[in-house]
């Protein structure tokens, strides 16, 4: 059997990679599934505690990051969209005045 | 090595990859297929916890619709040519990268070390707390109130995607 710590590791390693897209990328919409992957793998751990305790909320938490995830990729592609209209980049260093 | 642990040890070995694939990739395109890959590993590696219905639903409403969105959304915005993406190496990227480093280092030290050693196989009762009919017990039941609003949650992005979408702003 596969001991719960290597969930635990593997999660750790996937939300540390997501971390790391986010400070490093510089295209707005990398940096966007970048953050999709960091939420994958708090769904990853959420499950495997749940399923090793015995304990069904772990599985709730994550139908609901998981609906949350969805709105979240909708609106926020929606303002890369609207974004992209006004100034022409998706490169969020050129994304600086947060006035408009 | 049983069946299990090949399994599960070729399914994380996959997931790992696709994840540093997509940070190293230049085309968002490209990026995005890789996290596809990923999150279909990610839904094996449910099943591999008798989470039969997360699994599922994972690949519905990742892989089958936000990745989508994705794909649209790069190709509707053209951003094939990455010249105008110039990602050079400053002092600010080596100071991110050593932190998201230290935070990598950190945290599977904690999980490595710091997890209770008697977690070494599934609660007998998860195999039935994955079915389709738990889940959805315990959803109508102890989580109605936290689902109901998830509805008003969705109501709110659908508004809103199509309000910021469509807003024609200073030219």
């Amino acid at each position: 059997m596969i001991p719960l710590s290597h969930y635990l590791l593997l999660s750790a390693f996937l939300f540390s990679c997501g971390v790391l897209g986010v400070v490093v990328r510089r295209n707005a919409i990398i940096v966007f599934m970048c953050i999709e992957m960091m939420l994958n793998a708090v769904n990853l751990s959420l499950v495997a505690f749940g399923q090793f305790l015995g304990d069904a909320t772990g599985q709730m938490l994550v139908f609901f990051v998981m609906v949350v995830a969805a709105a979240e990729a909708a609106v926020g592609l929606a303002i890369i969209i609207s974004l992209f209209r006004n100034k022409q980049t998706v490169n969020i260093d050129e994304i600086n005045i947060l006035k408009w | 090595m049983t069946f299990e642990q090949g399994v599960f040890y070729s399914l994380a070995g996959i997931t790992v990859f696709s994840a540093v694939m997509m940070l190293l990739q230049r085309n968002p395109v490209n990026s995005a297929l890789f996290l596809i890959l990923n999150f279909f590993c990610l839904g094996g590696l449910y099943l591999t916890l008798n989470a039969q219905f997360i699994a599922l639903v994972h690949i519905i409403v990742y892989a089958g619709a936000i990745m989508v969105l994705f794909l649209f959304v790069i190709m509707l915005l053209n951003l094939g040519d990455d010249k105008r993406l110039a990602e050079h190496l400053g002092l600010r990227m080596y100071l991110g990268i050593a932190f998201s480093v230290g935070l990598m280092i950190e945290l599977l030290y904690i999980f490595g070390f710091n997890t209770p050693s008697s977690y070494t196989q599934l609660s007998p009762a998860s195999v039935e707390m994955g079915t389709v009919e738990y889940v959805g017990k315990v959803l109508f039941t102890k989580f109605l109130f936290p689902f109901e609003i998830t509805s008003f949650l969705l109501l709110a992005a659908i508004i809103g995607a199509v309000l910021l979408a469509k807003k024609k702003l200073v030219q």
